[in-house]
This record gives structure tokens, C-alpha cells and sequence, in this order.
């Protein structure tokens, strides 16, 4: 078992500590980083006001006033994160990062040299303060997961010993939801007592994932150990005739790279658990690091720990000029049958790679995926990304938007208007959300023509009774062969869509 | 255009009329990609067969209609040169947005763009001018890699081409009414057994509009209670930039 010892070093709240870094703030405030509504992780000052993670932000926020919060930027954890990663690396060759926070190393190396774990652990921890003023803890144990366990308290388990070492913690520690709530429903609350339940009967019982995460609380690596050693072709290169400097252009390289590294990977039924990342740079410096990840990584986690990696090695102001090669190589695999083809069925890869191919022709903003978002306008409820990120509506569409159009145009617009009545005045909107004459003739874009019938105002936002003259409005209007839809801002028409 | 393209041409972008009929197997084998109700009696295949180019004219709900029962069906639809669509509107005549792609401005040589959509997205709808040598190309790009080419506006080798002759809604009635229904007269013709000109009122808004909604938690749901009016200008106003940054 000795050659599977793992020695993992974890900074405690690292998404909350990236946050201040970047940002400046200070240890003395209470801090927490938020995903959308929920608390992903907080300081040791917010944890003394009673903040938790899962914590919705509202109830955060009533129980602590004083509380800063950020939104949470996986990129931003991994660029701040890669000076800890080199410390750890200048006195333990081969490191591997598991995410933005913690790393894991073969114990041997660092534990021969050091002459003992305790000794190698006090020594990075130092070594990661002074370099960049980071707080780390090191555990070591006979598998990641026991690993990082130890890491988290501190300690240092002794070699063979790691299935006791797990025996106490709670079911909750194994990172599968609805198997710990399972779990905890039949009294197995434990993940000793989760580990003395015989394997057969937890593949039986639970299915086929729930035995990865049974291996896990018994202490056991991972994955069974295959010693096969990927064949060097399978890695992907790419040399760029404009050295890559800026994020964007590494975000973009990042995905093309990995969509080419997955599908070789797929080809031979194969997906990546570890994987090296390789740059040379135009003064011909040579940067590597390896990620290794839990799961076998899909496209698009390919893309997302090599866009991290990037951004840490160009926000380093070390480089001192761009990237010009770019390798990507696995340096584990797995067989990939169980894995899922990334964001999308097996149909859809031949409309990802056609999109790709477009983006490479047009840069990453040319294609554009819609998402259906909150909103009342025809344009607030749709939010275009470029193809490729995620597709995360910015407002909730589920929330009841009063004043939301029954149908909406199929031709958007953003022309100025003329609306008048019979006699040749402008129409207005009241303060009491009325239109001030029937409105007999629309101008727009040169063309004049008879309204024949209208509908609406409807209020454009929510404040639209407030004593406010510059409130905004939407009406249908309807000409003898045409629809239109208006909107009045600052007291102005303006055409924002036609019924074509 | 040089001579061997005209010949390449001659090889793979004229029609034969027997291709443009079918039979009960196009549609259960995928040679033919569904459309929704009305609109498959325009088409001569009742569908849009792959491999053919149909041009529409008169009306974006019609374009945005003929996207939907692919799409609902697990298709593939990118739109090209078409930054003002209205891609609510599409979602509400039943297109699944979530495979739909938006190229708004393929820039000065569009060709290559098309093509590589024509690659591997099973329709393209086209609304950019091109000159004719370029559109004959396209389309027998099309037809070689067995995607349906939509051509906004005319097409000099459209396999079938349906005119919206009107639109029209629901009438207003002064504020106590809003547009619900809308009724497209469309005309198709083309070649070959296509060539029968028919005639078809499609309408579209009948039932209540049920929008499929993206999985996913809202990044900030509590946020039209406080959204003022110059959030909401400025999230259109960033939203319009996106839109219209230069390709």
C-alpha cells in the first residue's frame, strides 16, 4: 500500500481567501463567496456570526449586516492559487492539483526526504506562508479521499491505517447527496458503518455508483490502480502563430484544445483522470502541471482546468512573454465507456464540432446560444452567450413578471418612433398608465401609416406608479397590414419590435 | 465562376425531380425532419426533406415555424446573418431554443462560414445576401451533406419557396384586447413535383403558450423586486451591445 500514499495539502476557505486577495479585503471582515443565492463558502469571521455554507444569502445577510459577500469565480480561485501550487512544488516534485485549494503529492518523495510526514507537512506549510502568505494543512493517507479527509484535521494518518481513520466521520462526508440521504435514512450514519455493509450488497442495494463511493469510505484508492500507461499520441498540441496572452484567447485555445483531446480519448472508449498541461512560451520557458480529478473529466472540464491554468500562468507577471505551444496529455485514463459524452448526446457532436469550427472562423463571440431568461421585454427575456458557456438565465423566468407580453415579435428593432393622434399631436402615457389620445398615425423609419387599432400600455418596471416622468411603457399597435410593438422611454416612441 | 466549378454544379446542385418525392420510410428512416402541423402540407415531402433548400419570404414567424419540429425533435438549427430575430418569439412558436445557434454577422465571406455549419447542424437558415455562384454552391453543400438550407429572402435554386402573402393578428381593440393569434397565408411553389403552387392559412398562438424553461438555478432570482428602471434600461442596453459587437 506504501506506493499509494498520498500527501494532500488544503487551504482551508480558499474561494473566500482568492476573493479577498483579489480583491484586497480585509481578515477582519466577515466574509462569504456565494454561487447564485447560496453560501459556497465563508471566512472564520462570518463563521463566529453563525454563517454556514448552504446558507441563503438572505438569511446571511439578517443574521450578519456587516457581511461582504462575492459571487463565486472557480477562475479566480485557480489563478491566485497557482503561486501556492509552485511553493508546494518547489520541495515536493510532482504535484497534482485536484482543485483551486487543494493539491496532492506522493507521499514518499517529500516523506524520505524530510524524514518523516510530520516533519515533510511543517516544512510545505511554512514554505506556502512565507512564499505567499497562504494557510495551508497537510494530511496524508493511503487514498485521495482519505487524504484530504486528514487534511482538513490536520493529521497524519499512519500507513495502513487510513479505513480506522475514516471510520468516525459522518456519511455526509462522501460527496453524493442523495446516496448520504439514503444512507442516513437506514441508519447508517457513519462511513464505518457504510464500509462494514458487504460490496455486493451495496452494488445490489444502491447500484453501480454507490460502490465507488463504498471504496471511498473503506479507504481504498479511487480506482482499482492500472498501470497502463496512456500511449503518447493521445495527447493533443497546438502551436499558436499569435502567442496566446491574453485570458480570452487562452479560454478560447482551452476549449478547442480540449474538445481535440476528448474526442481522441473517445475514439479509444478512454476518458482522462489525470491530465498534464504543458506551455512554452515565446522566450521558450516551459511551464507543466497536472490536474487530477475524482471523476473522469468530460469536455468541458478539460476546458475549464486548462482555461484556469492559463489564466494562472498569464496573470503571473514571472512570464515574461506568451504562450506558443500548448500541449494537452493524459496522464491517466480510464475506461470511458460509463462516461457521457461531456455536455451533449452522441447526436449532437457533430453540431458542437460545426459550431466550434465557426467560432474559430469568427472568434468565440460569433456564435451565439439563446437562453430563456426572467423579464418582461422581448429582449430582457432572452440573454444571448457565446456558444460554449454556460447557459445560466440571469434572472429567474419562473418568477410572475406582470406586465410580460402575451406574444412577442419575431423581428426586434430599436428605431425611434412617432405616435400621434388625430390631430397631429404626439401621444404620451399617463402617470395613471394611460394613453393620453388615441393614437391615429405611426412614423418609423421613414414610413408613415395609419394605426388602426392598439393595446396596452403595459408597465416596462415595477415602479412605473411612482411620481416619475420619465416612466416606461409598451403598447401594441396595429396598422392595416402590420403589427408593431413600441416602448416609450424618457418620453420618447421607440419601435422595439415587428409582429412579421 | 471558373469552368469546373460551373461543372461541379452542374453534378451536385440541380435537382432531379424524382428526389423530391417521398414515401412514408423518408420520414421513419430521418430523411425527412418533421414540421409542425400545418406547415408539412406546404412542403412536398411533408417535411423538410434533408439535402434540400427551401426559401421562405414575407415573414420571420414563418422562418422561425418551419426551425420547430426539428428542433422539438432533437435537431439542430443555427440562424446566420441575422442579428435582429427575435428568439422569443421563436421559442413561443415552439422552436427548443437550447439547439439553436445564433450567427448574427458571419462577416465580409460568409461562405465559409455557412459551409461549416452545413457540416453538422441538420438546418441552416440563411438571411445574409450572396451572390448567386456563392447560394448554388451552398446549396449543393447542402444537399451533399444531408442538412435542410433555409434561405431568407430569394434563393436562385430554392428546391421549394413559400411567400408569406399576409400577416395578420388578432384584431386590437383599444386596450382591452392583445395579440394572441396570428394567421400567415402562405404560398409554395417550386420544381418538379414541388411546382404545384398550394395555398395554406397557418395560424399560429391558439393554445396557451407553455415556454420550456433551461434547468438551472437563476443566478440572483430576488432581483425584480429591487430592479429599477435604469437596471432594466442597462441590462437591454448591454444586452443590444452583445448583440451588435461587430463579427
Amino acid at each position: 500500500m506504501k506506493d499509494t500514499r498520498l500527501l494532500a495539502i488544503w487551504c482551508p476557505d480558499w474561494p473566500v481567501v482568492a476573493a479577498c486577495t483579489a480583491t484586497g479585503t480585509g481578515q477582519h471582515v466577515p466574509v462569504a463567496v456565494l454561487d447564485g443565492n447560496e453560501i459556497v463558502s465563508t471566512s472564520a469571521v462570518a463563521r463566529a456570526e453563525g454563517i454556514r455554507r448552504a446558507m441563503r444569502k438572505r438569511l446571511a445577510e439578517s443574521m450578519c449586516p456587516e457581511l461582504v459577500t462575492f459571487e463565486h469565480d472557480p477562475q479566480r480561485d485557480a489563478r491566485f492559487f497557482e503561486p501556492v501550487a509552485e511553493a508546494v512544488e518547489e520541495l515536493a516534485p510532482g504535484i497534482e492539483v485536484v482543485q483551486p485549494g487543494l493539491v496532492a503529492v506522493p507521499a514518499q518523495g517529500p516523506v524520505s526526504y524530510f524524514s518523516s510526514a510530520e516533519q515533510a507537512a511543517e516544512r510545505i506549510v511554512d514554505h506556502i506562508a512565507t512564499r505567499t502568505g497562504a494557510e495551508a494543512q497537510v494530511g496524508v493517507a493511503d487514498s485521495l479521499f482519505a487524504a484530504t479527509k486528514a487534511a482538513h484535521c490536520n493529521v497524519i494518518v499512519p500507513p495502513s491505517r487510513t479505513a480506522e481513520f475514516l471510520r468516525p466521520l459522518g456519511v455526509h462526508e462522501l460527496d453524493a447527496p442523495e446516496l448520504v440521504d439514503l444512507l442516513r435514512r437506514l441508519g447508517l450514519k457513519t462511513l464505518g458503518a457504510f464500509a462494514d455493509v458487504p460490496e455486493n450488497a451495496v452494488a445490489s442495494r444502491f447500484g453501480g455508483p454507490a460502490t465507488r463511493q463504498h471504496r471511498l469510505a473503506r479507504g481504498l484508492p479511487e480506482r482499482p490502480l492500472d498501470k497502463r500507461k496512456p500511449a503518447p499520441e493521445l495527447a493533443v498540441a497546438e502551436t499558436f502563430d499569435d502567442p496566446v496572452e491574453r485570458i480570452d484567447a487562452a479560454a478560447f485555445a482551452a476549449k478547442i484544445l480540449s474538445e481535440r483531446l476528448h474526442e481522441n480519448l473517445a475514439n479509444r472508449g478512454l476518458a482522462c483522470t489525470r491530465l498534464g498541461i504543458h506551455a512554452r512560451t515565446e522566450n521558450d520557458e516551459e511551464l507543466h502541471r497536472v490536474w487530477r480529478a475524482a471523476e473522469p473529466l468530460t469536455p468541458r472540464g478539460i476546458a475549464d482546468r486548462v482555461r484556469w491554468q492559463l489564466d494562472g500562468w498569464l496573470t503571473r507577471e514571472r512570464l515574461t512573454s506568451g504562450i506558443r505551444t500548448l500541449t494537452l496529455e493524459p496522464v491517466e485514463v480510464v475506461n470511458g465507456t460509463a462516461l457521457q459524452l461531456g455536455l451533449w448526446g452522441h447526436d449532437d457532436e457533430r453540431a458542437v464540432r460545426a459550431l466550434l469550427h465557426v467560432q474559430g472562423l469568427l472568434g468565440p463571440d460569433g456564435v451565439l446560444t439563446p437562453v430563456l431568461d426572467g423579464g418582461r421585454g422581448p429582449k430582457e427575456r432572452v440573454k444571448l452567450v457565446p456558444w460554449g458557456d454556460e447557459r445560466v438565465p440571469a434572472r429567474n423566468p419562473d418568477h410572475p413578471w406582470p406586465g410580460r407580453l402575451s406574444r412577442a415579435p419575431a423581428t426586434l428593432a430599436d428605431d425611434p418612433a412617432v405616435l400621434k393622434d388625430a390631430d397631429g399631436n404626439e401621444v404620451g402615457v399617463t402617470g395613471r398608465l394611460e394613453l393620453t389620445a388615441q393614437p391615429k398615425s405611426l412614423a418609423v423609419k421613414g414610413r408613415t401609416q395609419e394605426v388602426t387599432a392598439w393595446a396596452g400600455p403595459w408597465p416596462v418596471d415595477e415602479r412605473w406608479w411612482a411620481p416619475d416622468p420619465h416612466r416606461a411603457a409598451r403598447i401594441q399597435v396595429q396598422t392595416p397590414d402590420q403589427a408593431f410593438l413600441l416602448i416609450r422611454r424618457d418620453q420618447r416612441w421607440f419601435l422595439e419590435g415587428v409582429y412579421d | 465562376m471558373s469552368r469546373s466549378a460551373t461543372a461541379s454544379l452542374a453534378a451536385f446542385g440541380v435537382n432531379r425531380a424524382s428526389e423530391l418525392t417521398s414515401t412514408t420510410t423518408d420520414h421513419t428512416t430521418g430523411r425527412v425532419l418533421p414540421v409542425r402541423g400545418e406547415l408539412a402540407d406546404l412542403l412536398p415531402w411533408g417535411g423538410l426533406r434533408r439535402g434540400s433548400t427551401v426559401s421562405v419570404g414575407g415573414s420571420t414567424s414563418l422562418l422561425l415555424a418551419l426551425l420547430a419540429g426539428a428542433t422539438a425533435d432533437g435537431c439542430w438549427a443555427a440562424v446566420v446573418g441575422l442579428p435582429q430575430v427575435g428568439v422569443l418569439a421563436a421559442a413561443e412558436l415552439g422552436v427548443s431554443v437550447q439547439r439553436l445557434a445564433l450567427v448574427p454577422r458571419p462577416g465580409a465571406d460568409p461562405g465559409p462560414v455557412i459551409a461549416a455549419l452545413l457540416d453538422g447542424i441538420d438546418l441552416v437558415a440563411v438571411a445574409c445576401p450572396l451572390p448567386p455562384s456563392l447560394a448554388r454552391r451552398l446549396t449543393a453543400r447542402a444537399r451533399q451533406r444531408r442538412a435542410v438550407l433555409i434561405a431568407f429572402g430569394s434563393w436562385p435554386s430554392a428546391d421549394v419557396e413559400l411567400t408569406a402573402e399576409s400577416v395578420r393578428w388578432n384584431p386590437l381593440d383599444d386596450g382591452a384586447e392583445t395579440l394572441r393569434r396570428q394567421e400567415i397565408s402562405v404560398r409554395s411553389g417550386g420544381r418538379g413535383s414541388a411546382g404545384k403552387p398550394k395555398h395554406v392559412l397557418l395560424t399560429f398562438g391558439e393554445e396557451e403558450i407553455e415556454l420550456p424553461l433551461v434547468a438551472g438555478e437563476p443566478a440572483e432570482s430576488d432581483e425584480p423586486v429591487d430592479a429599477g428602471p435604469d437596471e432594466v434600461d442597462e441590462l437591454a442596453a448591454k444586452r443590444a451591445t452583445t448583440r451588435d459587437r461587430p463579427a
